[in-house]
């Protein structure tokens, strides 16, 4: 029998993604970025503890492109983990779980993610 | 709690809906399912993501307003005993946080089992090893200055 022709049900590729979908996968994402984050956080108080010539090395790894690239990647998943993380406790309690509610609440931490992320880099520079 | 709504019997046994369920009485009052450790990991992502929230927050902030990462200033901060205490909380934290979320991404999608069992193992010794380098770090810098 040949099946090659039968429709096949949609899949990730084929439909919009509803935004509570992304702000859910994002969520995941943005965890593991951080948890690879948390390599270069240990090794920035373990390179201190060993002392100026090792640090000097870290920093100028971080001082590259690529990690200053990094760096705001990192603080954009905190602050995204960080809000999302906030939404999920407040699901914990049985609250905001109607679809218009989660759609809304993913639009919100979307952009305070967004928010927060230019105002630590404001406060930074 | 969750109360099971049906006929509790003499034998322990419950009807729901007139079909018995198939827990045993111990299963139903231990409540820990397949997985055994019942509601823990829930419990412990919960925990420590508000602890991370609070530390996180005051670790973003130093970070923002410190002066310079130069060496000086970097062991300067790191030293200082209550930057010193707050980052070993947090790095404990998160290393305890980062380990249960982790831990589901790999069962999520790492299939074969040993594979799956050999990466559980890698993830748990690294945030162990993770966790004791921060706490090395810190307390030479603490104690040392």
């Amino acid at each position: 029998m040949n099946n090659h022709d039968r429709p096949l049900s949609p899949h990730l590729s084929i439909y919009r993604w509803p935004i509570t979908m992304v702000s859910s996968i994002l969520h995941r994402a943005t965890g593991i970025a951080m948890a690879a984050g948390f390599i270069v956080l240990v090794g920035w108080l373990f390179d201190a503890a060993s002392g100026p010539d090792v640090y000097a090395k870290f920093l100028g790894v971080m001082d590259s492109t690529l990690g200053c690239v990094l760096l705001v990647g990192w603080s954009y998943a905190f602050f995204y983990h960080l809000s999302n993380g906030i939404r999920h406790l407040v699901w914990d309690t049985g609250r905001g779980l109607e679809i218009g509610q989660a759609t809304a609440s993913a639009w919100f931490v979307i952009v305070a993610s967004i928010v927060l992320t230019a105002a630590f880099w404001w406060v930074a520079s | 709690m969750v109360r099971h709504r049906g006929v509790y019997r003499a034998n322990g046994s419950i009807l729901v809906g007139g079909v018995m369920s198939l827990r045993s009485p111990l299963g139903r009052v231990l409540g820990l399912g397949t997985a055994k450790d019942g509601t823990s990991h829930w419990w412990g992502q919960r925990v420590s993501g508000i602890a991370l929230a609070v530390l996180g927050l005051w670790f973003a902030w130093s970070l923002a307003t410190l002066s310079g990462f130069s060496y000086p200033e970097a062991v300067a901060f790191i030293s200082q005993p209550v930057n010193a205490l707050l980052l070993l909380l947090l790095s404990i934290t998160m290393a305890w946080h980062s380990y249960l979320g982790v831990q589901v991404v790999i069962e999520d999608y790492v299939h074969g089992h040993g594979l799956k069992i050999a990466s559980l193992l890698l993830s748990r010794y690294a945030h162990f090893v993770l966790a004791a380098a921060a706490i090395f770090a810190i307390l030479k810098l603490g104690i040392g200055a």
